[in-house]
């Protein structure tokens, strides 16, 4: 290491191509737009916006599920978007991911033993077979499962049980940074606060850093230690969870707040909400100058023009108008 | 029996067969609805709360069928056993849907239709259960859009339902129910698969058209804060029963199941200052082979033996909060000895 | 101690009257919490549970195996060979010792049908073990890679479909001459194509699946997610489809030899025994009907077979 920070990504665009057919003409959507952010080790950062923000497809592009079109993503201060062979394969004990459908994460037609055996044949960890029967049965006894299930198939499992399995296979590699894509949004509401609970705990044993993605800015909020708020493909908001939660600055931030239904009769009932106007705009038509601009109650002539990210106190925000309120 | 209430349903059940045996869904609920009133039912995946209101509607699966129960909806016996055969029932509901009860789904597009205009599929109601013209129902048609804040009607109606975004599908569903004034309105996850600003429109929609319209709502979600926003009465259900019931502020302030403490315990109040979040240990019950006693039994940190054995009695707190748990009887018992052991102090000093 | 095995004492009563050693607490050995379901079936036994529901498709089973059998001992054990003239009995109707008579030859034709059905049945099981393991490769890769290879490959896969497969057939014959092996790349040249596509589009929705996505991110190789993950997870098509290339290919190769391009006499296959019969309908029907019967029958219970298969392995359809 540099010095630097753990996780540095900068200007990283990811550009999909929807064409439909050989002879219509192209057809781009800008996932992600010019996004830079920075992860220290051992720390979880949020990623929260509404569908279709790109918040999925920037953690894929971490993983190389995507390729970014351009900019750096630099992990532990190897630039990994251009590894390839050996380095490669390396940067996949480094790096993992948890995704979001517990039933569609799991191969069906394996084990639980041999799902989570996987990682360890394709790295040629633990050798033998009992080194590596007794690293499953540790796997599993981290996550909270009982180690005498693993002859039995995925469907046997309940959600919640088939989550505790992909953490647990990710696991196997001993990775330092966990992407988690919605990894509870699937989940009922009692068995989410058994896997926050669980990857809580696993990052305190473990010192793993995690990008948690995700569309409930609340659960956000709570595992997190700061958050980046991100509007169709750009990052709108970065800072410190309670600041970004308790003193938003960025006037989608503060719609996207006020919308959440508060579990609290008195409170949610009350509460003025800032209900905003239409919807999100195609990725494919993106408006010109901010994003936000076309459904913000602030915008103006100056939001033609695209806001640069600029810091104020602990956050940094992309907005003209930071200092008015909605 | 109360005659004002617009749906009364008394020991309803509901069984599936399946591959694997019987599925009991539901087994053995009672809960009635007031002209006006929104009704939360909250519940994780498998405790129910949408196969109920189904088996309400007459909306079952093939391999569904009621148990038993009853079913009173606007003074009228809609239950199975009232009618002489499955087709005069059939022909009833289908009478009584889209026209005095409506439904709004969780994802639109299994309800719209793809290859029809919306101006087709929300005069249909209209249509068949009124005696309106074609002209008359595109003029209602057109209204009812502006009602639900879909923009410029007059070209939309004309589009198909791939031509709009989530949101706006989630109106016109919302419009076709609302098409002939219906009595009771009954929305499945209106709004799960739809982003939070999104939702907040869609909520705000139905309170307003609740109020203005007067009618009942029965909102089923598993979303603790849609219903704490929403609902004026709310039922907890889990694993085919209804735990408890009682207003917002009873479910929210004095919850009296284990269950619902420990739902409360587990989502997260961001508004609260760092708290850990306790949840709840275990997963489900197996529908399959329903516990004997509560169904809540084996992940409920107070369980007693007879949990496991015996369904507890439904212990009425107040007029509007009822709760079925054994710890009730446990603080009765305490309630009797304290005031047996009071008494007997009175009578040594005596 | 209340022991909750023994609880019918306090299923009938008021709860007040419920004794008070029922209301301690229960420990944690007694709950159950994390509930996982039965030990459920493998997929095959799911499968076989299934299959074995429909009568049709379980009879056809049984009758194939019977035919397999057969085909392999009747000639063995018989008195008669394929070949063997007898021009004293020629044209004979079924007795005991020619049960399906004899031909123009002399020749008895149920040793005849059973060495066929050694030679159809082997075509259409070589036939379609070719398919299945041409269809799924070539298939698995276009859906896998995609892009442009995909776009190419596919458009290779169009042209084959597109040319009949009758000039196939008669092309491979001038080059190759007439025998069993330019009967079976005639049947495959273009058959695998079907198996091709069906894998291929099961295999791209696959592979955007997170699992397969799960295996790309802990750095398994192309081969790995390619078998392991993508192709197993299209089982259930690919056996329906090879079970029903069976018959497919049975039947054209009896076509081939009707129409006189196949195995040369005094070989037979159902198709030539058919044709040889052809000269004779009129005056011994007999001799075509055998032939043509054991086609109808195995075409009949495989295609049951293929039906039951789909059934079973696809959970929607249960």
């Amino acid at each position: 290491m540099n010095g630097g920070h753990y996780v540095e990504i900068s200007h990283l665009d990811v550009i999909y191509d929807v064409t439909k057919g050989v002879f219509s003409p192209k057809q781009l959507v800008h996932a992600v737009n010019d996004v830079s952010f920075t992860i220290e080790a051992g720390e979880t950062f949020g990623l929260v916006g509404e569908s279709g923000c790109g918040k999925s497809s920037l953690g894929r592009a971490i993983v190389g599920i995507n390729k970014p079109r351009s900019g750096d993503i630099r992990i532990n201060g190897q630039d990994v978007t251009h590894l390839h062979g050996r380095s490669l394969h390396d940067f996949r004990r480094e790096v993992q991911m948890i995704f979001q459908d517990p039933y569609a994460s799991l191969n069906p037609r394996m084990t639980i033993g041999e799902i989570l055996s996987e990682p360890m044949v394709i790295h040629g960890l633990h050798r033998s077979p009992g080194a590596r029967e007794e690293r499953v049965t540790e796997l599993l006894r981290t996550v909270g499962l009982k180690p005498d299930h693993v002859r039995r198939y995925p469907h046997e499992f309940s959600g919640g049980q088939r989550q505790r399995i992909s953490i647990a296979r990710t696991l196997a590699v001993n990775p330092r940074f966990i992407i988690c894509d919605e990894p509870i949004s699937a989940l009922d509401v009692s068995i989410q606060a058994q896997i926050i609970n669980l990857l809580k705990q696993i990052q305190k044993e473990r010192n793993i850093a995690y990008l948690f993605i995700a569309h409930d800015i609340g659960m956000v909020k709570h595992i997190s230690d700061r958050i980046g708020v991100m509007y169709l493909g750009h990052l709108v908001e970065v800072g410190d969870s309670s600041e970004v939660y308790f003193h938003p600055l960025h006037p989608y931030t503060k719609a996207l707040l006020s919308a959440i239904p508060i579990s609290d009769p008195d409170v949610g009932k009350s509460r003025k909400r800032i209900i905003l106007e239409g919807e999100i705009p195609s990725p494919l038509n993106p408006p010109a100058g901010c994003p936000f601009s076309t459904r913000c109650p602030l915008a103006d002539e100056a939001c033609r023009r695209m806001p640069k990210m600029q810091q104020f106190g602990s956050h940094q925000v992309a907005c003209h108008h930071v200092n008015q309120s909605v | 029996m109360d005659t004002t209430n617009l749906l009364e349903v008394s020991n309803l059940s509901v069984d599936f067969e399946t591959d694997q045996g019987l599925v009991h869904a539901v087994r053995d609920i009672s809960f009635s609805l007031k002209p006006g009133e929104i009704l939360g039912i909250v519940g994780e995946s498998g405790s129910g709360k949408s196969v109920s209101m189904y088996a309400i509607m007459g909306l079952l699966a093939a391999n569904g069928r009621i148990g038993g129960g009853k079913i009173t909806f606007d003074g009228d016996d809609i239950s199975r056993g009232a009618f002489p055969s499955e087709k005069a029932y059939l022909h009833h509901m289908n009478h009584i849907r889209g026209n005095k009860m409506a439904m709004v789904f969780q994802d639109p597009m299994t309800f719209l239709n793809p290859l029809q205009t919306i101006e087709r599929q929300i005069t249909e109601p209209l249509l068949n259960h009124t005696s309106m013209t074609r002209a008359q129902a595109h003029e209602r048609a057109l209204e009812l859009m502006v009602q639900v804040g879909i923009p410029s009607p007059e070209k939309r109606i004309h589009q198909y339902p791939h031509q709009f975004s989530g949101g706006m599908r989630q109106r016109i569903i919302i419009a076709i129910a609302l098409a002939n004034n219906p009595k009771l309105l009954i929305a499945d996850e209106p709004t799960t698969a739809l982003d939070v600003t999104i939702q907040a429109q869609i909520l705000e929609l139905i309170r307003d058209l609740t109020r203005k319209s007067g009618t009942s709502t029965i909102m089923i979600t598993h979303d603790l804060g849609v219903v704490a926003c929403l609902c004026d009465r709310i039922l907890i259900m889990y694993g085919g029963k209804i735990m408890e019931a009682g207003t917002d502020r009873e479910i929210f302030y004095s919850p009296n199941h284990p269950y619902t403490r420990g739902l409360l315990s587990c989502i997260n109040n961001p508004e609260a200052e760092e708290k850990e979040l306790v949840p709840i240990p275990g997963s489900p019950p197996d529908l399959l082979k329903p516990p004997m006693g509560c169904p809540f039994v084996d992940r409920c940190e107070q369980a007693m033996k007879i949990c496991k054995v015996r369904m507890p009695d439904i212990t009425h707190l107040s007029d509007t909060h009822s709760s079925s748990c054994w710890c009730n009887e446990v603080l009765r018992r305490q309630a009797v000895a304290q005031t047996a052991a009071e008494k007997n102090r009175e009578g040594g000093r005596a | 101690m209340a022991d909750i095995n023994k609880c019918e004492a306090v299923l009938g009563i008021p709860a007040s009257e419920i004794p008070e050693e029922w209301f301690e607490r229960l420990s944690d050995e007694e709950k159950d919490s994390e509930f996982v379901a039965m030990q459920s079936k493998t997929y095959f036994q799911d499968t076989w549970a299934q299959f074995k529901k429909n009568r049709l498709a379980l009879a056809s089973l049984v009758f194939l195996f019977i035919l397999i059998l057969a085909a392999i001992f009747v000639p063995m054990f018989s008195p008669y060979t394929y070949d063997g003239q007898d021009l004293m009995h020629r044209n004979a109707g079924s007795s005991w010792q020619h049960p399906f008579g004899t031909d123009k030859f002399g020749r008895d034709i149920f040793v005849r049908v059973m060495y066929g059905a050694r030679i159809s049945l082997s075509v259409g099981f070589a036939a379609a073990l070719l398919n299945l393991i041409i269809g799924v490769v070539y298939g698995g890769v276009c859906g896998y890679i995609g892009g442009r290879t995909d776009l190419i490959l596919m458009r290779i896969v169009d042209i084959l479909y597109s040319v009949p497969t009758l000039l196939y057939v008669i092309l491979i014959m001038l080059i190759f001459g007439s025998n069993i092996f330019s009967v079976l790349l005639a049947i495959c040249v273009s058959s695998w194509v079907g198996m091709a596509r069906q894998v291929r589009a099961q295999v791209l929705s696959l592979k955007e699946q997170e699992f397969a996505q799960a295996a790309f991110v802990l750095g398994a190789s192309r081969t790995r997610i390619l078998f392991k993950h993508l192709i197993i997870n299209c089982m259930g098509p690919i056996i329906v489809n090879t079970t029903l290339m069976v018959p497919e290919a049975i039947f054209t190769e009896a076509f081939l030899a009707f129409v006189g391009i196949g195995i040369s006499i005094p070989m037979a296959s159902w198709g030539t025994m058919a044709n040889d019969a052809r000269s004779l309908l009129m005056l011994y029907p007999m001799q075509m009907v055998w032939p043509v019967m054991a086609i109808s029958l195995t075409m009949l219970s495989l295609h049951f077979i293929g039906d039951g298969l789909s059934d079973a392995l696809d959970p929607r359809k249960r």
